[in-house]
């Protein structure tokens, strides 16, 4: 039987696999820019809350990602089996690409730039809203492009606590020692990166204000 | 702004000192009158840009007092103060993601005029930098030549029609000729607006043919105020090196190269 054959009489179970993998990235994604970007702009300035955000992100990215899912199952509210704990863990991992990122960005714009936006009266909100957000859109964008990647392939570990997704085949096929079943996970998870590389990086250039 | 006396800015006592404990500026005494051009000269470091960052309310005094239209700063809401002033910094930062009409359109969309209104502004302003508006409006600053940018720097100070302008060496970055012929552009511009006008800078040849009163800075004091006249006559050592470095017999360029010697 051709790998292409078991592509097709599993096409049911690799597209809802795929939707819940995406959906498992998608959550996670959100949570992780919608923490990761604000606190990534209070970081500018402030010393000692940065070295102690970027110092714990960079910690929690050296924890080995199937031990971070088995750390938060005993964990009230966030943990137990199932999506919740995963999307917990994979925010988690999401976040140090996206805050370091954010904080390069702003913290990059021109110095003189952010004086004229000063000396001519802009108030803070709106220089980071029309100034240092802009300026810094490229160099943001891709931390969030290198979060999504890498998010699409730690989310296939998130199966090993009943999370669902791609990696529930490559868990199966690994053992059942079916080839043909890890590459119905892999392969899939692997067009899910490139694609979203790509597209990312499309906006990525669209956003990035050429200086 | 309100009315008051013929002051436009006043500085009395004005210090300034760093968490540091330096002091860069030193009990510094200047008023400006109102419609009035006046030139702070000085070495770098001596305070200048200091002394107009404090007026624009960038930085706050450690001691004294500076009033604008006779209001003490205290009063004013610094977002009202700076939108009041136009302020041409050194290194123009002009912002790179917007166009230059964009850019000039700064305050007064800002302030929230009507597009329309907006719109003719630029263009009377373009024209008045002597830039064609059909040509540079829709450019971005990375499009344009250096002096073109120092232009538009004025340009958007200008914007809002600002009773006050502040310009830290606005043309210090570009090469001698293209300052110069600025220079003289900007002089003919400024005896037109009558605004009250602050121009630092460390070159004393463009202070004298501004023909303006020249206030002396040096290590945040105040060396003295003078009219041209009055600075090529003192005998005070700061003034004199000054003159000094104006060269008077280089004028004649077979002078210069008599003066310098092999390297």
């Amino acid at each position: 039987m051709s790998l292409l054959d078991f592509f097709i009489r599993q096409r049911g179970e690799i597209l809802a696999r795929t939707l819940e993998h995406l959906w498992l990235v998608g959550a996670s994604m959100f949570f992780a820019i919608g923490i990761g970007v604000p606190l990534g702009i209070a970081l500018v300035g402030r010393q000692n809350l940065r070295r102690w955000v970027l110092g714990s992100a960079n910690i929690i990215q050296t924890i080995p990602s199937l031990a971070l899912f088995g750390f938060l199952i005993p964990v009230p509210l966030l943990g137990g089996i199932g999506s919740t704990t995963a999307i917990v863990a994979l925010t988690l991992y999401a976040l140090l690409p996206i805050l370091r990122n954010t904080f390069i960005g702003i913290s990059g714009v021109d110095p003189a730039v952010l004086e004229a936006a000063r000396a001519m009266g802009m108030t803070p909100r709106q220089t980071l809203w029309q100034v240092q957000i802009p300026l810094s859109m490229g160099v943001l964008m891709a931390g969030i492009r290198v979060a999504t990647v890498v998010t699409i392939g730690v989310a296939t570990i998130a199966a090993a606590i009943g999370a669902g997704g791609l990696g529930v085949f490559i868990f199966r096929g690994v053992s059942m020692a079916s080839n043909a079943v890890i590459l119905a996970g892999a392969v899939p998870a692997a067009l899910l990166a490139v694609g979203a590389d790509l597209l990312l990086s499309l906006f990525e250039r669209r956003l990035t204000p050429r200086t | 702004m309100t009315e008051s006396g013929g002051w436009a800015i006043e500085m009395l006592g004005v210090s300034y000192r760093l968490p540091n404990g330096r002091v860069l500026i030193d009990n510094l005494d200047l008023r400006v009158n109102r419609g009035e051009m006046l030139i702070v000269l000085g070495r770098s470091g001596s305070g200048k840009t200091t002394s107009i960052r404090l007026i624009n309310g960038l930085l706050t005094p450690s001691a004294g007092e500076i009033l604008i239209e006779g209001r003490p700063q205290s009063q004013w809401d610094p977002i009202r103060l700076r939108r009041g002033m136009g302020y041409v910094i050194q290194e123009i930062g002009l912002f790179p993601h917007w166009t230059v009409e964009r850019n000039i359109a700064l305050v007064p969309h800002l302030e929230k005029w009507p597009e329309d209104r907006v719109r003719d502004r630029v263009q009377e302003l373009l024209r008045l930098i002597g830039m064609d508006p059909a040509e540079f409006a829709g450019r971005f600053p990375r499009e344009l030549s250096g002096g073109q940018r120092q232009r538009v720097g004025v340009a958007r100070a200008l914007a809002a029609d600002p009773a006050i302008l502040l310009m830290d060496e606005p043309f210090g970055a570009l090469d001698p000729v293209t300052a110069a012929e600025l220079e003289t552009e900007f002089r003919a511009l400024a005896s037109r607006l009558g605004k009250t006008i602050v121009f630092v800078t460390h070159n004393l040849r463009s202070a004298l043919l501004s023909r303006a009163r020249i206030a002396l800075l040096a290590r945040g004091r105040l060396v003295g105020l003078f009219s041209p006249e009055e600075f090529l006559r003192s005998r005070d050592p700061e003034v004199r090196a000054f003159v000094a470095s104006l060269n008077p017999g280089a004028e004649n360029p077979q002078d210069l190269l008599a003066q310098g010697g092999p390297l």
